[in-house]
């Protein structure tokens, strides 16, 4: 018990300040994108080079679409014309999947509140992860939302073992057909008015693996889905921040 | 005649004409012999075609003497006569040919589908996801518990059935699959733009390990030169990322036991690591830090400086935090002398990494077939010898400290020339017709990439083992005779990978 109580005064107070203080980050973290400038007209270059197919032209410039790019960065040094840059915004949740489309006039991602969600969830949030696919980095970071430095509980919000006892379902992965089933029977175990959450670009889209014939690409072809959490993985403060949005606690 | 090719080094690769095709007698005969004379082991074993025809092609390795040898023999009417009662290390290679190729497998023990994919011409899948004729115990007493492929934590898929007498296990048998992307079809007719960030995916906690096998491989055949420098970089990630891992692990195995202490300092701990990892690469898993040619991110002087400050206040955390662990008689009751393999096991079913290390045995890539840095400097493998979960939470805590110091020797080593970014290429030419071989130490244990390519140089097969493909049979093994509520602890000792194994 000595050595306990002595470890605890080592290891110190762990728990950020978030959401009044802004999280640090990694000086290298990847964000929203910023898009400047217009482009050559027959310039591929970004195009050729994204790996999920989440760059389109748009306009004489170009579009990222947040639910497929996995931040990569491989075409920010392609663009001669510097046209690319990642912020490190790391706000990228949303509500509604074509708000995650960003062009030369976005700035940031637009969430709109829902009313009845935040009346009916605020103050506390059960949810029930399905992991479906994915390469597990989505669920390990989401994991991570338990420990004492995002201590997820002080919001109301946990994860809980039985779908019967849950208010929501959060999706990693693309949806195997494998996983398709089990997933689609804990959705239906789940009780009404439920939420569905999708979490993770292979969630929103397939990612990596939209073009596997063994893959549904992202849930949106099977559920409503409620709430989109971009990134591969999101990092703990975009899933975090997403939730308590969505919530209507930021 | 001689009926393989032999490898000196990793990676390695050759011209598949230069590898003589044996007849299907004399292969099985030769790998018999050299796995039970010669201390070999088989590292891969599948099925490929190969001037229009299908072929197996093994790779055996032998740990002490680093040699790689390869053999190939050309399936006659798309069947062959199993093994894997002689050598029973093959036996999952073996189900897995016959579910990607639709090949008969003659007097397989039992042959049952591997993850429920598609078979790689007909692209049908045989069997519903977890439809398998499970091996069921029946008499008084004996009750079965099924659970998966939703478990209760924020964990991956996969289906558990415990046949049990009492609250003892008589039998677990695991049904996986649930998590397959079907990345070995889909990297197919690569290198593309897509191939390396698909490696960072196989398993996401395993980033940097698939990455690295995989660069390693391309670049060793389409020959392009890494800096010193860039190699170092390397096995910082690397090690990092073993690190990171095996922290989490032992905070999990300490939430198990019922001591949060532990299991709350480390689950911060590892996160702390993974910043580290981001503070080079920007994301948490390093993503983007390994890229053909070199590495996505540069170590500056001011940099390793800041990484060797933080490490140093972490390894002091950690180490304590850790000890705290293992100190706690509540724990140890837990962990000790329960969910045991034997020495004899690792050696007949190949298992590998920490599973097969706290067997006092020593498979270790990094000192067995030694890759980039490694082979400039000496490593001695850390060994623990009790077999049980408290042996493999201490082959944890042994890697944790020789990683943290892998770690500061190699940013002591780091220069302040800047490292030229390689541009992504991403699309390497790599030689016609040839197989290439390729293995790392990722944190769970031996990573093995086989490619293969036709006459233009595209990938036609791209072969992945990873750790856990070999390790999900030894927590099988561990759990006989064990008790059922010793299930989760004993899970979490091996903590094998889902998605690797699914792939
Ligand atoms: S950063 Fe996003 S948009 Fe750019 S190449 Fe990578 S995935 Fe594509
Ligand atoms: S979105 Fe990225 S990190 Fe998440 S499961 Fe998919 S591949 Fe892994």
């Amino acid at each position: 018990m000595f050595f306990v109580l002595l470890e605890r005064l080592r290891q110190g107070y762990n728990t950020s300040k978030y959401p009044k203080i802004e999280p640090i980050l990694s000086p290298r973290f990847s964000g929203v994108p910023k898009i400047t400038g217009s482009c050559d007209l027959t310039c591929k270059a970004c195009i050729d080079v994204c790996p999920t197919e989440a760059i389109a032209k748009k306009e004489q410039s170009i579009a990222i679409d947040l639910g497929k790019c996995i931040f990569c960065d491989q075409c920010v040094p392609l663009c001669t014309h510097n046209n690319i840059q990642f912020t490190h915004e790391y706000r990228l949740a949303s509500h509604q999947r074509s708000t995650l489309l960003v062009t030369k006039e976005v700035e940031k991602i637009g969430f709109q509140l829902n009313q009845q969600i935040q009346k009916l969830f605020k103050r506390s949030l059960q949810l029930r992860l399905v992991s479906a696919g994915g390469c597990n980095a989505c669920e390990a970071d989401l994991n991570v939302l338990g420990t004492p430095v995002y201590d997820l509980n002080r919001f109301g919000i946990s994860f809980t073992a039985s779908p019967r006892h849950a208010d929501g379902i959060i999706i990693t992965g693309p949806v195997t057909l494998n996983m398709k089933q089990a997933l689609m029977d804990t959705y239906d175990a789940l009780p009404s008015p439920k939420i569905v959450i999708a979490s993770g670009t292979c969630a929103i889209s397939g990612g990596l693996f939209q073009k596997s014939d063994e893959v549904c690409n992202g849930v949106d072809s099977l559920l409503p889905v409620d709430l989109y959490i971009p990134g591969c993985p999101p990092h703990p403060y975009t899933a975090l921040n997403g939730l308590l949005q969505f919530l209507g606690r930021v | 005649m001689s009926y393989s090719t032999l490898f000196t080094c990793n990676p390695s690769w050759g011209k598949i004409e230069d590898i003589p095709s044996s007849t299907e007698e004399l292969f099985w005969s030769n790998i018999v012999e050299n796995v039970t004379n010669h201390n070999f082991r088989v590292l891969s074993l599948f099925a490929t075609p190969m001037n229009n025809a299908l072929h197996l092609v093994c790779i055996l390795g032998n740990d002490t003497t680093s040699l790689l040898k390869i053999s190939r023999f050309e399936l006659i009417n798309n069947t062959f006569q199993s093994h894997a009662s002689i050598i029973p290390q093959i036996h999952l290679f073996e189900r897995e040919i016959a579910e990607q190729f639709g090949v008969t497998v003659h007097d397989h023990p039992w042959l049952k589908p591997v993850r429920f994919e598609q078979d790689f011409s007909l692209h049908v899948k045989k069997n519903a996801c977890g439809d398998l004729n499970y091996f069921q115990v029946s008499g008084e007493d004996v009750h079965e518990v099924a659970v998966g492929p939703v478990h209760a934590g924020v964990i991956e898929p996969g289906h558990f059935r415990f046949q049990c007498y009492g609250e003892n296990v008589v039998n677990l048998e695991i049904s996986l699959g649930y998590q397959h992307r079907g990345i070995e079809r889909m990297l197919q007719g690569g290198p593309s733009p897509q191939t390396l960030s698909q490696m960072e995916v196989l398993a996401g906690d395993t980033t940097i390990g698939h990455s690295l096998a995989y660069v390693q491989l391309v670049e060793a055949m389409a020959g392009i030169h890494v800096s010193q420098k860039s190699e170092l970089i390397r096995i910082v990630l690397l090690e990092l990322e073993r690190i990171a891992n095996h922290v989490g692990d032992i905070g999990a195995l300490s939430g198990d036991t019922g001591f949060l202490p532990t299991a709350s300092y480390c689950g911060k701990l590892r996160g702390d690591f993974l910043n580290l990892t981001a503070s080079i690469t920007g994301n948490r898993f390093g993503r983007g830090g390994i890229i053909v040619g070199g590495v996505g991110y540069d170590i500056d002087f001011n940099l390793a400086a800041t990484i060797a400050k933080q490490l140093k206040v972490l390894q002091s955390k950690t180490l304590s935090a850790i000890d705290l662990f293992f100190r706690s008689t509540s724990v140890l009751e837990r962990v000790e002398n329960i969910g045991k393999i034997t020495k004899e096991d690792v050696i007949t079913y190949g298992f590998v990494g920490i599973a097969a290390k706290a067997c006092a045995i020593a498979r270790d890539t990094r000192k067995n077939y030694p890759f980039g840095y490694y082979n400039a400097i000496s490593y001695d493998i850390p060994l623990e010898a009790s077999c049980d979960i408290f042996a493999r939470a201490m082959m944890r805590r042994a890697e944790i400290v020789s990683s943290l110091e892998l770690i500061h020797n190699m940013l002591r080593s780091i220069q302040e020339i800047a490292i030229q970014k390689p541009t992504r290429v991403n699309d390497v030419v790599l030689p016609s017709n040839a197989l290439g071989i390729s293995l790392t130490e990722g944190w769970r244990g031996e990573i093995v990439h086989v490619a293969q390519t036709d006459e233009h140089g595209k990938l036609v097969r791209y072969k992945i083992t990873d750790p856990s493909f070999h390790n999900w049979t030894a927590l099988s093994l561990a759990m006989r005779e064990g008790q059922i509520s010793d299930f989760p602890l004993c899970n979490k000792s091996f903590n094998l990978s889902y998605c690797g194994f699914d792939l």
